[in-house]
């Protein structure tokens, strides 16, 4: 498919955004300046300053809105595609219970400081997220969920004594990049604590993550923001149990 | 905005959380922690670190330690080998007890545990210099009511805003700047981490993991600039820490002696978010809480972190049932009504039909059932999703909520919450949403009060009702047991587990802890 789109105002083709932003001087006539010089400098021509407000003696806040000259290429668009089919808990439940034979362990945790569970908790809890049930409502899993803030060592130790098949970290915090710390840290420890073939499946999500960089981090897969439990028990199946018709 | 609420449920609800609470209180008093024998060497004056940074405090417990234990306290054999060293005419300078420390960490000290007229000796040695530190505490006390005297704030809420560089001397100026733009509270928030630190680092700090080291240095150096913006302004701005963690007795000394004005210090928030110890928790509490009392800080309790794991609606009544133990907790420490921030956040489900009318059910019944208590509204962030124009919305319902409701202190909800650590703009945009809903309706809840039979009495009394049950059935297991089972917040917390139960002694029977003698004379104010 080859097309190529602008933005949309309210008419096809206007290509018109909305930006907001702030420059380090003092709200006059020149602050206003600079700020269409930037949008103009950003593709938005002409670029109207609709809102500019002094912050302190120091600083201006700017709401400009105009027409992008740039176009979007769709055809030139990359993102990582699922590549598992989207099984249902049914689905899950049986293809568990044929062909692996037992339950597929799962555990879960934040690690390092992070004291969100509010990631690991959508996915593995009961309660689950977005009308869908957690990895704990599935017959087919046996989940521990180590909650919060729990030290990389007790999660590799805690994987070792259940015999999980898969290790599932969520990372909210992002301050410094800490998820990304974290995460190398967590798959070092992995790598260092499990023969390749006895190594459990590594899977981290959080809402900052770039699902892409899966291989950078030492993971097997990402998940990023809105993924659903559904999702990851079909990504688990299809990677612990194997392909295969229920 | 007031509610009617059966007096009878009210008094139960008290009578079971004083109950459920008593066992707890028992062991505060049968146990000490390594962290309240370091906040004894604090208040009696010893500060400053070793070449690696490690606080003499900690040098002189752990010497202590290891050769006599801390099951007597420390105080009597360090007041013992005070008083040896005295006599041994040993050059000591201006600070015997450091050079005390410095001596001990070398093991050139041989502590023992007095008896007899020694005992009586080194106790008496102990209160004296314990009461040194704390006419500290009730000087900066008394400062600190001439000030507001002088520059009173004459609004409510007071306007909560958080600094986190990491850097105090980068701290400073964003801390003023938020002053000047009508903050009046400043929080700086501790380093990622600093609450599974069995020490408190020393000394000016500007390398800090999502914000700054809470340091004796850095609230002195913070104080002091506030105090100037305090005088800029013509009003008092408020600094706010965190006496939670592994070293909260130490923090909470440090917090008075430094007059710090407001504390974060919740009965549970380490057991249930940090995995401490229950009895570490619960004991440290305790101490720090008679430091709170005595130096007149307001403390903040966490229920909003409740909400945060657990669903706002279905977990409603956690929330009271934690403030009626927080509010218990504080009362048997000796803190006053105007000092419990009770907390508890906007936090339900957006998409949810009702979700305001709920979000002020559960804001009167804190208000109604706590009426002269500053309660702490924290701003939502569960359901804060990105869209920084839905959230900037929910903000403002959130500060709507907060002004009828007549909350004492608000914290300023940020609309790029889950997106980024606030811009200057994120900041200047959250403050004009307060200030306009502050100026629109703030007066508002004069004009409205809640049908008798209609939804929000209703389901006030409903959580009410919900909250009296939990209460029993904690009263009749045991809050341990409670908190073991995931009572709060969805978290297991078993009492024989967590972080720094190795730091939990049992109290010998010759215990003393001249810092409790103290402030059991009485207090100042």
């Amino acid at each position: 498919m080859s097309r190529v789109i602008r933005p949309y105002g309210d008419a096809t083709g206007d290509g018109m955004v909305q930006v907001s932003f702030t420059l380090p001087i003092p709200h006059d006539k020149r602050a206003e300046g600079a700020a269409a010089q930037l949008a103009a400098k950003m593709g938005i021509d002409p670029a109207l300053v609709v809102h500019a407000k002094a912050m302190g003696p120091d600083f201006t806040f700017f709401v400009v809105y105009g027409r992008v000259n740039h176009l979007v290429e769709l055809d030139k668009v990359v993102v990582l595609e699922r590549d598992f089919p989207l099984l249902t808990p049914k689905e899950v439940n049986a293809r568990i219970k044929k062909q692996l034979r037992r339950p597929l362990v799962v555990v879960g945790a934040c690690i390092g400081t992070d004291a969100h569970t509010v990631g690991i908790d959508a996915i593995l809890n009961i309660k689950g997220f977005a009308g869908e049930k957690g990895l704990e409502y599935y017959a087919g899993f046996e989940v521990h969920n180590l909650g919060a803030q729990v030290p990389v060592p007790e999660l590799v130790e805690a994987a070792g004594r259940v015999k999980a098949d898969a290790v599932l970290v969520s990372q909210v915090v992002t301050q410094r990049d800490a998820h990304l710390h974290n995460t190398e840290e967590m798959t070092a420890a992995f790598r260092e604590a499990f023969p390749r073939a006895r190594r459990p499946l590594l899977v981290v999500g959080g809402p900052r993550f770039d699902e892409s960089m899966a291989e950078q981090l030492g993971v097997d897969r990402i998940f990023g923001r809105g993924t659903t439990p559904a999702e990851v028990a079909s990504y688990l199946v299809h990677r612990i149990v194997g392909a295969g018709s229920a | 905005m007031r509610l009617q609420l059966d007096p009878t449920q009210v008094a139960r609800a008290r009578a079971l959380a004083a109950s459920a609470a008593a066992p707890v209180l028992t062991l505060t008093q049968q146990h000490t922690t390594v962290s309240i024998e370091r906040a004894v060497l604090r208040m009696a004056g010893l500060e400053g670190a070793d070449a690696e940074g490690i606080p003499w405090v900690n040098r002189l417990a752990d010497a202590v330690a290891e050769q006599v234990g801390l099951q007597h306290g420390i105080a009597l054999p360090v007041w013992d080998a005070l008083q040896a060293q005295r006599r041994a005419d040993i050059a000591v300078g201006a600070d015997p007890l450091r050079t005390l420390a410095q001596r001990a960490a070398a093991g050139s000290v041989e502590f023992r545990v007095p008896q007899g007229r020694a005992a009586a000796a080194a106790t008496s040695g102990a209160v004296r210099a314990a009461r040194a530190g704390v006419r500290r505490i009730d000087r900066q006390r008394r400062a600190r009511e001439r000030l507001v005297a002088r520059y009173p704030v004459d609004h409510r809420p007071w306007i909560y805003l958080i600094v986190a560089t990491g850097d105090i001397h980068e701290d400073v100026p964003q801390a003023q700047a938020a002053a000047r733009e009508g903050a009046d509270i400043i929080a700086v928030i501790r380093s990622t981490g600093q609450s599974l630190l069995d020490y408190v680092p020393e000394g000016a700090t500007r390398e800090g993991y999502a914000g700054t080291y809470a340091t004796q240095e850095n609230f002195r150096i913070m104080r002091a600039a506030l105090d100037d913006v305090s005088k800029e302004l013509g009003r008092y701005v408020r600094l706010t820490n965190y006496a939670s963690g592994l070293c909260m007795p130490e923090i909470a000394t440090l917090a008075g002696l430094e007059r710090l004005d407001m504390m974060l210090n919740d009965s549970m928030y380490g057991i249930l978010f940090r995995d401490i110890n229950p009895i570490r928790t619960f004991t440290d509490q305790h101490f720090a809480r008679q430091v709170h009392a005595r130096a007149g800080i307001i403390i903040n309790t966490g229920e909003d972190n409740y909400l945060t794991t657990a669903d706002a609606v279905d977990a409603a009544h956690t929330v009271t049932v934690s403030q009626l133990l927080n509010e218990h907790f504080a009362k048997q420490a000796g803190l006053e009504d105007w000092q419990l921030g009770l907390g508890h956040a906007f936090e339900i489900n957006p998409d949810l039909p009702d979700s305001f009318r709920l979000e002020l059910a559960h804001a009167l019944l804190a208000r109604t059932l706590f009426p002269d208590a500053p309660l702490k509204w924290m701003p939502p962030t569960k359901h804060m999703t990105g869209d920084i124009f839905r959230g900037y919305l929910l903000d403002a319902f959130f500060n709507l909520a907060g002004v009828l409701t007549g909350q004492g202190i608000l914290l300023v909800g940020m609309m790029t919450e889950a997106v980024v650590t606030p811009w200057l703009s994120d900041r200047d945009l959250a403050l004009q949403n307060v200030r306009y809903v502050m100026n629109a309706a703030g007066r508002l809840g004069e004009d409205l009060a809640p049908a008798d039979d209609g939804f929000i009495a209703t389901r006030a009394r409903h959580v009410l009702d919900e909250a009296v049950e939990l209460l029993e059935r904690i009263d009749d297991d045991g809050l341990l047991d409670a908190i073991a089972d995931g009572t709060f917040g969805l978290m297991r917390r078993p009492a024989d587990r967590g972080k720094g139960l190795e730091g939990v002694l049992p109290r010998a029977d010759d215990y003393c802890n001249p810092v409790a003698t103290v402030l059991a004379e009485g207090t100042a104010s």
